[in-house]
């Protein structure tokens, strides 16, 4: 038995036959082409290109569904790369000069860059020629017309065990038969990881010679919890780790008696736990866990890839379904949270440059600007508002102004449809996310023109506390306990509750099982949550007494240290 | 023609994020645009309308880049990359 410790990736236990993935060393050879059929050859290079950016296109749209706009970015940067004159103009030339094939004239021009970056003295610049690759090899295997080899083979549920695995292909695995993955390369923070731990696919990365030690068809463990792979291991091994997924397996069952029960704290206080849904693909798997409702339907999905914005029909077509699935619980829609350079892929105007696009033009700002597209959308769910209970959400709220904008907007809309026979019920409450720090302030102004409102965790921290989660030089400073949030929690729950309205909360504190005794401490009445995690907040919140954890609050909202909350909500 | 020296102040240097904030800039005029930097003794010279080039600078933090336009829109562009330089690409 060999034991090789490496960086826990995603969480989990998995057992079973190894299958490696052969580094892909392509052969490229130098083939001459004939003066006459040049153009054909560039012609068949821009045709790759084209199915690159596809490819790309395919890989956001997969990734945003899967990790959140934020971890989508990577794949603005590949686009850049592929549009730039070393590879769009370079090729084409040395085609054309030398007549030689698109996959001698393409890696002939990336080696160019390749040996630059090499002999850069700094490692944070030298790294970055990884993305080159990462575009490269997506554009080679396009010319070569080469599937990506592996992971349709695998017959048989097996670990994958690989040098480096891109995110393109991590998203792949579930539906190839995969248990776990270890690879060579890759950090914590890694795209690769983060998507693992979205599908619950156990992993450990940064094993260094992994892919050396093992063979395909060799029995491995993978220990995503403590970063282990055990390579034929001891009987006793696999049956103490055997053991240890049966219990795990056990805990997740455990947690199905969850199922339909009403999340009460210990004490009898009644709270709602809704699911957050990106798209209509989660609908089934959703409405098993039974929950109260949907606390958030994303809609961004509707608006990436296509070359203009969804109609009406096409959009109240996924809305009506999804009303009716969970109807007499309510849903809720939050109009697109879409960034400016959306625009232009879709054909309007939209701002050229953004040096920072999240305090840039984004959310209702967009909507605002563009009425016609707000009215769509708002005309799209309203025509669902007769199959259940439809309640609208507005992103990106920091003013009285865009929410009265944005209202008069929905009663147009409203009334629109009314005139037009559409049997809308008179009321359909319309509330606004609470994630920028100006709503969060003059939140009772607010309050006048709306129905209900949904905290926006992730945003509001980003913004409060003026970090950007994904700069590693500062994202341990991202801290849902700072006292700061802490208070401002605070004071939006107790300043909504004074109106007599609910609050929710949809970001990822809602998830957080750290984070939920805080929350209902707080006096949270929605908790919206991922459903991966739907279950297990419900035990939670099942498990605290409402009386210690307002006093917890009590005392939180006068600390100054966030470690000393985390203690005392780590109690709970 | 025209051409303007900057020294690099923020502290990760022409990384992909700036170098790619560069290019978006360089894209959007049609002149033409050329960035160099000295090193022992030499100068490198890249197109400054590609991220890659850019990036293969690797120009630091305290480094000088010379850019150099040539076209109908030069004085703009240069308006865009001194704003950019000002602001130090948004990076402390």
């Amino acid at each position: 038995m060999i034991v090789i410790k490496g960086v826990p990736a995603s969480a989990g236990i998995a057992i079973g036959r190894a299958y490696l993935l052969e580094n892909e060393e392509i052969v490229i050879n130098r083939l001459d082409i004939a003066p006459q059929r040049v153009r054909l050859e560039v012609k068949r290079f821009k045709l790759a290109l084209e199915a690159t950016h596809r490819d790309l296109d395919a890989t956001e749209a997969k990734a945003l569904k899967m990790l959140g706009k934020e971890h989508a970015r990577l794949i603005d940067t590949h686009r850049l790369i592929l549009r730039d004159p070393l590879i769009t103009k370079d090729v084409p030339k040395r085609i054309l000069d030398e007549g030689v094939n698109a996959e001698f004239a393409l890696s002939e021009a990336l080696e160019v860059v390749n040996q630059t970056f090499e002999k850069m003295q700094d490692e944070f610049f030298r790294e970055r020629r990884h993305d080159l690759f990462d575009v490269g090899k997506r554009l080679l295997s396009h010319l070569l017309k080469q599937e990506k080899k592996g992971l349709t083979d695998i017959k048989a549920p097996s670990i994958l065990v690989a040098r480096n695995l891109l995110p393109s292909d991590t998203l792949n695995l579930r539906e190839n038969n995969i248990l776990g993955f270890v690879t060579d390369l890759g950090g914590k923070s890694s795209h690769t990881a983060l998507l693992a731990q979205s599908m619950e696919i156990p992993a450990v990365v940064g094993l260094s010679d992994a892919s050396q030690r093992v063979k395909t068809g060799d029995q491995i463990i993978v220990d995503g919890d403590q970063g282990l792979v055990l390579i034929h291991p001891s009987p006793e091994a696999i049956v103490k780790y055997e053991k240890a997924r049966e219990q795990s397996l056990q805990e997740e069952e455990a947690l199905e008696r969850f199922v339909g029960v009403p999340a009460t704290t210990a004490d009898g206080i009644r709270v709602r736990v809704k699911v957050n849904m990106d798209s209509p693909e989660e609908l089934k798997p959703a409405a098993a866990l039974r929950p109260d409702g949907v606390g958030l339907f994303r809609t961004e999905y509707l608006y990436l890839n296509r070359p203009s914005a969804p109609t009406e029909e096409e959009q109240s077509r996924i809305y009506i379904p999804v009303t009716r699935a969970f109807a007499p619980q309510p849903v809720v829609f939050r109009t697109a949270d879409i960034g400016g350079d959306r625009l232009t892929q879709l054909g309007l105007e939209g701002p050229k440059n953004e040096a920072n696009p999240f305090m840039g033009l984004r959310g209702i700002r967009i909507f605002l600007k563009h009425p016609d597209l707000m009215k769509t959308q708002f005309r799209a769910m309203l025509r669902a508002a007769p199959y259940g209970k439809v309640e609208v959400l507005l992103p990106m709220i920091s003013s009285i102004e865009e929410i009265q904008g944005a209202r008069r907007v929905f009663f147009e809309a409203h009334q629109e449809l009314l005139a037009e026979g559409v049997e809308v019920p008179k009321k359909v409450p319309l509330g606004i996310m609470v994630e920028i720090p100006s709503a969060a302030l003059m939140l009772d102004a607010l309050l006048d023109e709306v129905d209900f409102v949904s905290i926006g965790t992730n945003d509001l921290i980003q913004y409060t506390l003026a970090v950007d989660r994904i700069n590693e030089e500062v994202a341990h400073l991202y801290d849902p306990f700072h006292p700061a949030i802490v208070r401002l929690l605070h004071q939006i729950v107790e300043t909504t509750h004074r109106r007599d309205k609910k609050v929710t909360v949809c970001g990822e504190m809602a998830s957080d099982p750290r984070a939920v005794p805080l929350l209902v401490g707080l006096g949270v009445d929605v908790f919206s949550v991922t459903p991966r995690m739907f279950l297990r907040i419900k035990q939670i919140i099942r498990s605290i007494r409402m009386e210690d954890a307002r006093a917890a609050i009590h005392k939180a909202v006068r600390m100054s240290d966030s470690r000393e909350i985390q203690r005392l909500v780590g109690e709970l | 023609m025209i051409e303007k020296t900057f020294t690099i102040k923020n502290r990760l240097g022409l990384h992909a994020r700036p170098a790619a904030l560069f290019v978006q800039t360089s894209v959007r005029h049609n002149c033409k645009i050329q960035v160099s930097k000295v090193q022992s003794g030499e100068e490198i010279v890249v197109n400054g309308k590609s991220v890659m080039g850019i990036m293969m600078l690797a120009a630091a933090c305290g480094e000088q880049v010379k850019v150099v336009l040539e076209g109908a829109d030069e004085a703009a562009a240069m308006k865009g990359f001194e704003a950019l330089f000002q602001r130090n690409f948004d990076e402390e």
